[in-house]
């Protein structure tokens, strides 16, 4: 079990454009502090700008909560990306690689998923969206990818 | 003024009022050696009078109406903009905010020392109420001010963010009919969309046939900015040149693929210089070290 140390838990609020380049910032810092490669880094921000800027678009703004992990000796970073805005009906199809109700390219969500080395997303029509992803500093083997 | 609303302003308010109309010279002349206002009028000594005089008639129209504690109160609206200008024009010389209060709050020390001189005994109570509405009122004089200073600031930083939007965004032309734009820093929706109108304008000013964007200085590429460049691309092709992008970085471009964006109908090179290479060559333009003679 990852060992969470509250303490180092920091929460960013999403709120306008300019919060999401704070989030990106944020993520980049504590990537680097982690000792996390550039490619790794990369795809984490990456990952973390696409799914802020759900949380800003379609959850209508909210907050990512930002928590280092320890791990058996591995370091990992745990984002979280909460909104309470209409909660997604259809997760398998906002899933899909294409599939927008924007004017997106429909890859936030899936190419998130591929990005990250752990994803959740705990969503209902209603009640908001929360997407939890980890990315472990070390090139673990790819741990199991969860949809709920 | 209506009576009925006149009768409910506290004796102790109308008090101030009458103070203020009666001591305006005095005061207005205590005040414009103040640094806040001698400094902003520089012209003339008299200019400052004047000045002080505006803000002590608008004290005096808010104690009028007893909302000593408003800095909405209507008798502000005539100061404020005066304020605004004095509280930006210290900002100008690197005072800060904090500063600026403190300077607003000098004021009424020679103005308490006016009003006490009114009353025979400074202990009555018709002296310490006075007092206490004075204080009152000068806080919210320093409210009032402390806002304009920072709506100002709001204001500045709005300006300097669009300024800097175009000022990042310069159009280079590299060679007859090739231009290129750096991108530095978030290619956010507002910024792209000056990136694409100051690019296809210069696409017809220069008669540009090859186009190169250079997003070496761009962190982060997401879907959204990969969406933008796509779009460009897209653009400039309707204006008949050509669009290389050029410094994706290693990182960048496993992240893209992962992502899931094709940018495959997207002509790319690895640096500045690749990419300016290949619009030279494809303009038949012909670039080599010129043979040493000796
Ligand atoms: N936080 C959220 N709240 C509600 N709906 C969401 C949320 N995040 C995603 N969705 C829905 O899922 C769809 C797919 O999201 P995804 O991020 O994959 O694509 P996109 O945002 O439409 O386009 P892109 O991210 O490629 O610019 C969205 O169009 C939206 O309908
Ligand atoms: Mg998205």
């Amino acid at each position: 079990m990852a060992a969470r140390d509250p303490a180092m838990t920091i929460r960013v609020p999403i709120r306008s454009d300019a919060d999401l380049s704070w989030v990106r910032q944020q993520v980049r810092r504590r990537a680097a502090e982690l000792a996390f490669g550039l490619v790794q880094q990369t795809k984490l921000v990456t990952a973390a700008s696409e799914l802020a800027r759900n949380t800003l678009v379609y959850g209508g703004g909210g907050h990512m909560e930002i928590t280092s992990l320890g791990h058996g000796g591995t370091d990992g970073l745990c984002l979280s990306f909460v909104d309470d805005g209409p909660g997604i009906r259809d997760v398998r199809l906002a899933m899909t690689d294409g599939y927008t109700t924007g004017d997106g390219l429909g890859l936030g969500l899936s190419g998130a998923r591929r990005l990250v080395d752990e994803f959740t997303i705990d969503t209902e029509p209603g009640r908001g969206t929360a997407v939890t992803v980890i990315t472990w500093a070390a090139d673990l083997p790819v741990a199991e990818r969860a949809v709920r | 003024m209506q009576l009925s609303e006149q009768e409910t302003v506290a004796s102790s308010a109308r008090a101030l009022t009458g103070f203020l109309t009666r001591r305006r010279e005095q005061i207005a002349q205590r005040w414009a050696d103040v640094p806040l206002f001698r400094s902003v009028f520089t012209v003339s000594r008299d200019e400052a009078v004047e000045a002080c005089k505006s803000v002590v008639d608008a004290l005096a129209v808010v104690a009028s109406t007893g909302r000593l504690e408003d800095i909405e109160a209507p008798g502000f609206d005539t100061v404020r903009e005066q304020l605004g200008s004095m509280s930006g024009s210290r900002s100008r010389i690197g005072l800060s905010p904090a500063r600026i209060a403190e300077e607003v709050a000098a004021l009424r020390p020679s103005v308490a020392e006016l009003l006490r001189a009114e009353f025979p005994d400074p202990a009555a109570t018709e002296a310490t109420e006075g007092l206490l509405d004075l204080t009152i009122l000068m806080g919210t004089l320093r409210l009032v001010t402390m806002q304009t200073a920072l709506s100002a600031g709001e204001e500045l930083i709005a300006r300097q963010r669009q300024q800097l939007h175009e000022v990042a965004t310069p159009v280079i032309n590299l060679w007859e009919g090739i231009v290129a734009v750096p991108l530095i820093g978030t290619l956010d929706s507002a910024r792209s969309q000056v990136v694409m109108e100051s690019l296809l304008q210069s696409i017809v000013t220069q008669r540009a046939r090859y186009v190169i964007l250079d997003i070496t200085g761009v962190p982060t590429v997401d879907s959204l900015v990969a969406q933008h460049l796509m779009k460009t691309v897209a653009a400039a092709r309707l204006m008949g040149a050509d669009c290389v992008v050029s410094g994706i970085r290693p990182a960048t471009a496993q992240t893209i693929v992962q992502l899931g964006i094709d940018l495959g109908s997207v002509l790319t090179r690895a640096s500045l210089a690749d990419a300016l290479a290949y619009a030279l060559r494809h303009q038949d333009i012909d670039v080599s070290a010129r043979a040493s003679l000796r």
